[in-house]
């Protein structure tokens, strides 16, 4: 079908690609489209400010494959970048599952930035332009970048209060973002200035989002996107005992991000999305998100759009196409129409500890039909703490059995079974009515004997 | 050129085209005939077939597939218990000399072993990933990647203990005495190998198709074994021949007797005697001893079994250039001693099957062999064991044949064992749960106890021997 369209067609790639993707809208029935204070984009997905999206080059065939919008790579005073600049974290044969990098904020001029900026915005008029600002501490400064930057026709700025290495030093950065007062009277001056939606974006380099987000809006912010990366050495060489990324004989603590980020950034966005003053206003969530699982998990925490970097610098843009897919399928499957349909929909269901229902009793079941013998559930168990899984001596196949009032139903064996449902976890309540932390004490009620 | 051949031999197969029309021009007579084939041909043909990977990256696909299973399966399929998982995550943390040693402190053979080992019924085939109908986890190749490089590089991955004063002789430097003897001189035992042989390393050597395990492979493993210290191999001592059992009682402290069984097992039919019929152990002997071009193959070539010589004896006849190969075996694919993937290989060299047929009688002119005459046989029901014994139907087939390889087994060494008064079942020897044989101090394992297995099977006795060994001495010392 593509390539007969291809072939009729050369009202150029653009065009191709919206027809390619209203077929796709047209196979399913939601609507990914999103409006961010007014940003609006055909889906959630922004690609994150970072190497991606410096140059229009890119932002093209970003927009090209499909991207909802982007957040251009931050402006603000004169670097000069390094070499080499990345380090990944591999786990067993799969590469990057975290990287890291040293890379500065854009070190192309500013007046090229602004230029080509505007041009993309003209070229894709439907997507979001937003623009992520670090300038020199005055507010003078920040109030002249705003000004070129609304000068482009840009939808919108993000702050970039998260940025860990290198502009730290120059008190920019995290060293804004993790410190409240200062965070607020920057965003203070920024909105002085800005007619356009401001989204303050925080680094995870502090014990907790919070206070800067609450700081943040209180000093006006229209919306906060988090998580920056996270402070990090990937690892040391052990041939030149230098950690990575590698420069000269040194190295430096860089960014950490890519899929193993995620669960920090999803807990992060949690405790914003829950924030009496911080669930206020909007939320981008970023942090490892490579597929439309991980996109959907952070709109169900809270976020409105999402930003990707990592994965679209390990494959390409062209994953955005089961970006919106998957995601698209998703929701039909749900019944959800649109993404406001449950965008925040999960963020209830995290609560304090002493408030879980001690109660609710689960334990493992071993479905033998399934089982392959690996013992993985036998080792994981009798290793870790409860000794609830019987082994079976047989050649060569042992087989495994649950003990079941032995079993504290921790889900481990299931997490490590590589057998899709053979372990199951079975309800036993151990009381049929609700029963919390607080009164499990007040009835006196006894603990483990064993 | 066949392409299935292509898929393990990247040249492709092979045969003998204007070569042998150049040797016998316009012939139609059948000859047997040695240097059949090019150099290069030769070469081509007998190169080793197992494909090593590439790359450490290659390796480490397939490595990190393995699941880690606890009390693995391959492991316990393993008859010499290499803990299999443990090797294969060390592949993947770089730590290929603790893989190395992992593998070859259970088996000190493990680089032959992965090459010869049918793992399709053992480590392999027990591998839990078969139970998701997926492809198991490549073992035997991954072993090879480990142990080649040991060997190739001579990682000294064994240090040997300070010698304790004992002395003990082992006959025979094959897998069960090569084992026997590196267990045995780790604990700091002196020992002296007596190898009827020119070079050590038995069926490994001298038994086994060359294209599974290269000459220069086998004499690379002999000496990284021996390269610990504290052993002594003495080439050409034949027990019977030039050397006596009552010598070496009396030289050491104990003798190991790891001597193998001998030759191919006599088919009683007429027309055995005749010039053309060959022993399939001395027909591997000589093309591993002698050189591919000398050894003279058939044109039509029949090998009688279907174990795993008569597959090394067929498909080496095929790629020294016999036009035909046609292998007899009286019973169906289902009871065949040989592995699926065993037979693949002949089938691959395009050797012939024909099943349920049994030798009658070979005929000959001038003393040579003409035709092979079998007994066309079916299964009788099965008998109370569940097995099903051929029987003649009546019906015979002919074949033409210039040639016929006997790989119905192999028979033990009976009269020097039992002029030794060892105790002895049909010439293999009897031992009790200590290795030991009905002579006080002489211990035995290997082929020449179990009749003939598979080389990890004799290493593991080896191992067993070593300890039993052991055992005896440091009860001696302690009374």
């Amino acid at each position: 079908m593509k390539e007969r369209i291809a072939g009729a067609t050369n009202s150029g790639i653009s065009n191709l690609h919206s027809f390619t993707h209203s077929l796709f809208h047209s196979l399913n029935m939601a609507d990914l489209s999103t409006n961010f204070l007014g940003i609006k984009s055909p889906n959630p997905y922004w690609l994150a400010s970072a190497p991606p999206t410096d140059k229009k080059y890119n932002v093209l065939r970003a927009f090209e494959a499909g991207w909802g919008g982007v957040v251009w790579k931050t402006l603000g005073s004169q670097v000069k970048n390094v070499s080499s600049r990345y380090s990944a974290v591999d786990y067993n044969g799969t590469k990057v599952m975290g990287l890291n990098n040293i890379e500065l904020i854009s070190d192309r001029p500013l007046d090229i930035n602004l230029r080509e900026i505007a041009e993309c915005v003209r070229e894709f008029p439907d997507r979001a332009m937003v623009v992520s600002l670090m300038a020199d501490n005055t507010r003078e400064k920040w109030h002249e970048l705003i000004a070129q930057v609304e000068d482009t026709g840009a939808h919108g700025l993000e702050l970039n209060f998260g940025c860990p290495h290198g502009m730290t030093e120059r008190g920019m950065g995290a060293a804004v973002g993790q410190d409240p007062e200062i965070a607020k009277m920057v965003v203070e001056w920024v909105m002085e200035k800005a007619t356009i939606p401001v989204i303050t974006k925080l680094t995870p380099n502090v014990h907790s989002v919070v206070p800067t987000g609450r700081a943040s809006v209180e000093g006006g912010t229209n919306a906060l996107s988090l998580i920056n990366t996270i402070q990090s050495v990937t690892g040391v060489d052990l041939n030149t005992l230098v950690p990575n990324p590698y420069v000269a004989g040194k190295s430096v603590y860089g960014g950490y991000c890519g899929p193993a980020v995620k669960p920090i950034a999803l807990k992060m966005l949690t405790t914003i999305a829950q924030d009496p003053v911080t669930s206020r206003v909007p939320i981008s969530g970023i942090g490892g998100i490579s597929t439309w699982k991980d996109a959907a998990e952070f709109m169900l925490l809270g976020a409105t759009s999402v930003q990707v970097c990592t994965a679209v610098m390990k494959h390409g843009f062209r994953i955005i196409d089961d970006l919106c897919d998957g995601l698209n399928n998703w929701m039909d499957e749900k019944g959800f129409k649109t993404v406001y349909d449950f965008i925040g929909k999960s963020v209830p269901t995290i609560t304090h500890w002493e408030d879980l229902d001690i109660n609710y009793h689960i334990v493992a079941n071993i479905n033998q039909d399934k089982c392959i013998h690996c013992g993985l559930c036998y080792i994981a168990c009798e290793d870790t703490s409860h000794q609830a899984i019987n082994l079976t001596y047989g050649k060569p196949y042992n087989t495994y059995s649950i003990i079941e009032n032995e079993c504290v139903g921790c889900n481990l064996c299931k997490l490590v079974c590589p057998v899709d449902d053979c372990i199951t976890m079975v309800e036993q309540r151990k009381g049929d009515e609700y029963l919390n932390w607080k009164e499990f004490q007040r009835r006196g009620l006894p603990l483990n004997d064993h | 050129m066949r392409s299935e051949n292509s898929l393990r031999k990247p040249k492709g197969f092979c045969v003998s085209h204007s070569r042998s029309s150049l040797l016998a021009p316009h012939s139609l007579t059948m000859a047997i005939l040695n240097n059949r084939l090019t150099t290069e041909q030769y070469e081509q043909n007998f190169s080793d077939i197992h494909p090593p990977f590439e790359t450490r990256e290659a390796a480490l696909v397939e490595a990190n597939r393995c699941l880690f299973c606890y009390d693995a399966p391959c492991t316990k399929s393993c008859p010499t218990s290499i803990n299999i998982p443990k090797f294969i995550k060390q592949i993947t943390t770089d730590n290929l000399k603790g893989a190395a040693y992992t593998i070859l402190d259970a088996n000190i053979m493990g680089g032959g072993c992965s090459k010869v080992c049918p793992v399709e019924k053992l480590c392999e085939g027990a591998c839990v990933y078969n139970l998701l109908d997926e492809p198991p986890i490549p073992i035997a190749r991954l072993q090879r990647y480990s142990t080649e490089k040991a060997i190739a590089q001579k990682w000294p991955l064994f240090q040997r203990k300070p010698s304790v004063g004992k002395k003990v002789a082992v006959v025979g430097a094959g897998p069960a005495g090569l084992s026997c003897a590196h267990v045995l001189s780790r604990e700091g035992v002196d020992v002296t190998i007596y190898e009827k042989e020119s070079k050590g390393g038995g069926l490994m050597t001298y038994g086994i198709a060359a294209y599974k395990v290269t000459p220069q492979f086998c004499e690379d493993e002999v000496n990284f074994i021996t390269s610990l210290g504290g052993i002594t191999i003495k080439y050409d001592q034949e027990l019977g021949r030039n050397l006596t059992l009552a010598e070496l009682q009396a030289g050491y402290d104990a003798v190991y007797l790891g001597i193998g069984v001998g030759v191919a097992r006599h088919l009683g039919i007429p027309g055995e005697d005749l010039e053309g019929v060959e022993d399939a152990i001395r027909f591997i002997y000589d093309i591993r001893e002698k050189g591919y071009p000398a050894v003279p193959v058939g044109d039509k070539v029949a090998v009688i079994g279907l174990g795993m010589t008569a597959i090394d004896a067929a498909t080496q006849a095929k790629r020294l250039g016999a036009k035909e190969v046609t292998i007899v075996y009286r019973r169906t694919q289902a009871e065949m001693p040989s592995t699926e993937v065993e037979l693949n290989l002949a089938k691959l060299d395009g050797c012939n099957l024909i099943w349920l047929a049994s030798p009658k009688e070979i005929l000959g002119e001038n003393g040579r062999v003409t035709q092979l005459i079998c007994n066309v046989m079916e299964l009788s029901v099965p008998d109370t064991s569940g097995r099903r014994t051929p029987v003649e139907t009546g019906e015979t087939i002919t074949l033409d044949v210039d040639m016929v390889i006997k790989a119905a087994g192999q028979i033990p060494y009976e009269e020097l064992v039992t002029n030794n008064q060892l105790t002895n079942w049909y010439g293999k020897l009897a031992i009790n749960e200590h290795c030991e044989t009905n002579i006080p101090g002489v211990f035995a394992g290997g082929d020449c106890v179990n009749g003939g297995k598979e080389v990890v099977d004799a290493v593991q006795a080896g191992k067993d021997g070593a300890r039993a060994i052991l055992k005896k001495m440091s009860e001696r010392a302690n009374e």
